[in-house]
């Protein structure tokens, strides 16, 4: 068969990349303009409420790819080898969206405006026996040093996984290389998994996304979001795995790999809506006041429909839509779910963030649309280059055979 | 002779069955087998092997559409049962929550989804495979739960026996044989049952 090993980036790819980031810029402007340069300080947390949400979403799910690819790796998961090199170059954008995110997060963090993090203002710490208690988490040196550890870990050891991945292009190896190449393989994906459960699976969202609400905790929370973006990781693999066949690229792929993407997006939505409930519910069941002060806005307030028309997407159209075999081995079922669900986690993120900082009304969603857009150009542009740069299948890899002989 | 009987109820029909021991050579055999014509009752396997299906040409199972619908069912069943036990028979005061109290009942809704697909399809899995306790169904070669895959081409009126023998044996199955066997399954002691099949068979020769 014959492979066509390198992806040319093609100039009207480029220029739809240039185009949303274009289109991203724009919005960021247009939000500062009408919102962040204003004097009012509720008016200035909505441009960063739009930043936050976007920068960290887009992180989130890119690093959720690198997840994806370490814990194949730790259960010598051979059948996703074929498009391997997609989910490796989509984890490429983990240090690019990284940089931008971390500058928001200290920019908001360090900056005047304290209606997102509360916890950041020495005047409303002093008044706050809540505050005071969470300083020794909630506090700026701990929340710049983590944020910048973690930020570094992530790109640091991606870049080494893809490193490992791309040293054995041009060697085949024999069977004790293999061994030794799969157990050099192992022990770094373990380091990267051990590191994701102390930032995305614990720390890190209830730092970035949860400290909005700084009165207000849920241990459950972490899972929840990593759940929401992993699911979203997994549509993006997808939906990149879908374009490069629509361009007459991974012949090695074919709906048997599409098939299990289907499934991992359908069994991981039900997760997520099984964390979703589990939180909603613990609460609801117990109703106590501070307890119920994140839910009722959202259930229940201004951001009802936003909560409801979410979880339609995440839960019921997933379940009901992916739940036959053919439907995940259909290309235009699995884009247009993929997109569907992509678009119903950033609808989550919104959601997360933005009751807390706007009470009354529900925020104008057309500017974070602009800014995602920005984010998914620059996800395009970043992993398009990536892909161009090796080749698209990692044809020397022990499992591959496995890949290409896989069946569901 | 007809290729198939009836015996006390029995339909009792002939096969030719042969025994392989690679995938590699089972694969293009099953391949050839039905470009020839032949009909293939069945390939019996120790394991699952992935693709035979597709190669047999079988269809897909209904065993998932008959989950989906006892999942329904034990969802409606749930909150049916719950809706009119806790609004209309017996309300009842738990905390101030309303009488309709959804999500407290979400978790059993849950469970008796997942109780009634999972007993419902082990029972449909039974019946699709034909096991049941006290059911007996005849084997063609024990062996097949051990460490060979046995084929079984079913033989009609126009089949002829020594073809299909060599036949298969050209394609790499060993201990090739003519089995006369009950199709279905029956309730009833299996030794007696042939034991009454092989005298009528020593009787017909």
């Amino acid at each position: 068969m014959l492979i066509r090993e390198k992806f040319t980036v093609t100039k009207r790819y480029n220029t739809i990349a240039i185009a949303l980031m274009v289109i991203g810029i724009l919005a960021i402007l247009g939000l500062y303009i009408t919102h962040g340069a204003k004097a009012d300080v509720h008016k200035q947390a909505r441009f960063w409420g739009s930043l936050l949400q976007n920068s960290v979403y887009f992180l989130l799910v890119v690093n959720a790819v690198m997840f994806f690819i370490c814990a194949t790796t730790l259960a010598w998961g051979g059948w996703q080898m074929s498009f391997r090199r997609v989910s490796e170059a989509i984890s490429a954008c983990v240090p690019v969206i990284g940089i931008i995110c971390g500058v928001i997060l200290l920019l908001i963090c360090f900056g005047n405006n304290h209606e997102l993090y509360q916890w950041a203002d020495p005047e409303k710490v002093k008044l706050d026996d809540s505050f005071q208690w969470k300083s020794g988490f909630l506090n700026k040196t701990f929340f710049a040093g983590w944020t910048i550890f973690t930020i570094a870990a992530w790109s640091l050891l991606g870049w080494k996984i893809r490193k490992l991945s791309r040293s054995i292009d041009d060697k085949p190896l024999t069977v004790e290389e293999g061994k030794k190449y799969m157990w050099t393989n192992t022990v770094w994906a373990a380091i990267f998994i051990v590191t994701f459960a102390l930032t995305v699976m614990s720390s890190i969202p209830w730092l970035w996304l949860m400290s909005i609400d700084a009165h207000w905790y849920s241990t459950m929370y972490s899972w929840y979001t990593w759940a929401s973006t992993f699911v979203a990781g997994i549509a993006l693999i997808t939906l990149f795995v879908i374009f490069l066949k629509n361009n007459n690229y991974l012949e090695l792929t074919n709906e048997e790999h599409l098939h299990d993407l289907g499934k991992f997006i359908f069994a991981f939505s039900i997760f997520w809506t099984y964390l979703w409930f589990s939180q909603f519910m613990l609460i609801w069941y117990a109703n106590i006041p501070e307890e119920t002060t994140y839910f009722k806005p959202r259930a229940q307030g201004i951001y009802s429909g936003v909560f409801w028309f979410m979880f339609i997407i995440n839960f019921l159209a997933p379940i009901l839509i992916l739940m036959s075999r053919g439907s995940k081995r259909n290309y235009t079922t699995m884009t247009f779910m993929a997109i569907l669900i992509l678009f119903g986690h950033w609808l989550d993120f919104f959601q997360m963030v933005n009751p807390a900082l706007s009470k009354d009304h529900v925020p104008t969603m057309l500017w974070d649309f602009g800014v995602a857009l920005g984010f998914v150009g620059v996800i395009l542009f970043v992993t398009g280059r990536a892909l161009s740069k090796a080749p698209l299948v990692a044809k020397n890899h022990p499992l591959i055979k496995e890949s290409v002989i896989h069946h569901t | 002779m007809s290729a198939s009987r009836r015996i006390w109820g029995m339909s009792v029909k002939k096969f030719v069955t042969g025994n392989f021991y690679d995938e590699a050579v089972l694969f293009p055999a099953v391949k050839k087998v039905r470009r020839a014509g032949y009909k293939i009752h069945e390939i019996f396997t120790p394991f699952p092997i992935h693709g035979l299906d597709k190669a047999m040409g079988l269809r897909d199972t209904s065993l998932h559409t008959a989950g989906f619908i006892y999942a329904i069912t034990g969802t409606c069943t749930a909150l049916g049962f719950i809706t009119w036990a806790l609004t209309v028979d017996w309300q009842l005061n738990f905390g101030g929550k309303p009488f309709f109290a959804l999500p407290a009942w979400i978790p059993i809704t849950f469970e008796l989804t997942v109780l009634f697909s999972s007993i419902g399809m082990v029972l449909t899995f039974c019946y699709l495979c034909q096991m049941a306790p006290f059911v007996k169904k005849d084997h063609f070669n024990l062996r097949s739960s051990d460490d060979t895959f046995v084929m079984a081409l079913e033989c009609t009126d126009k089949t002829n026996e020594a073809d299909t023998v060599n036949f298969l044996q050209s394609l790499g199955a060993s201990e090739v044989q003519v089995q006369y066997k009950e199709t279905g399954w029956w309730l009833g002691s299996y030794d007696k049952d042939r034991k009454r099949f092989e005298r009528r068979e020593a009787a017909a020769h």
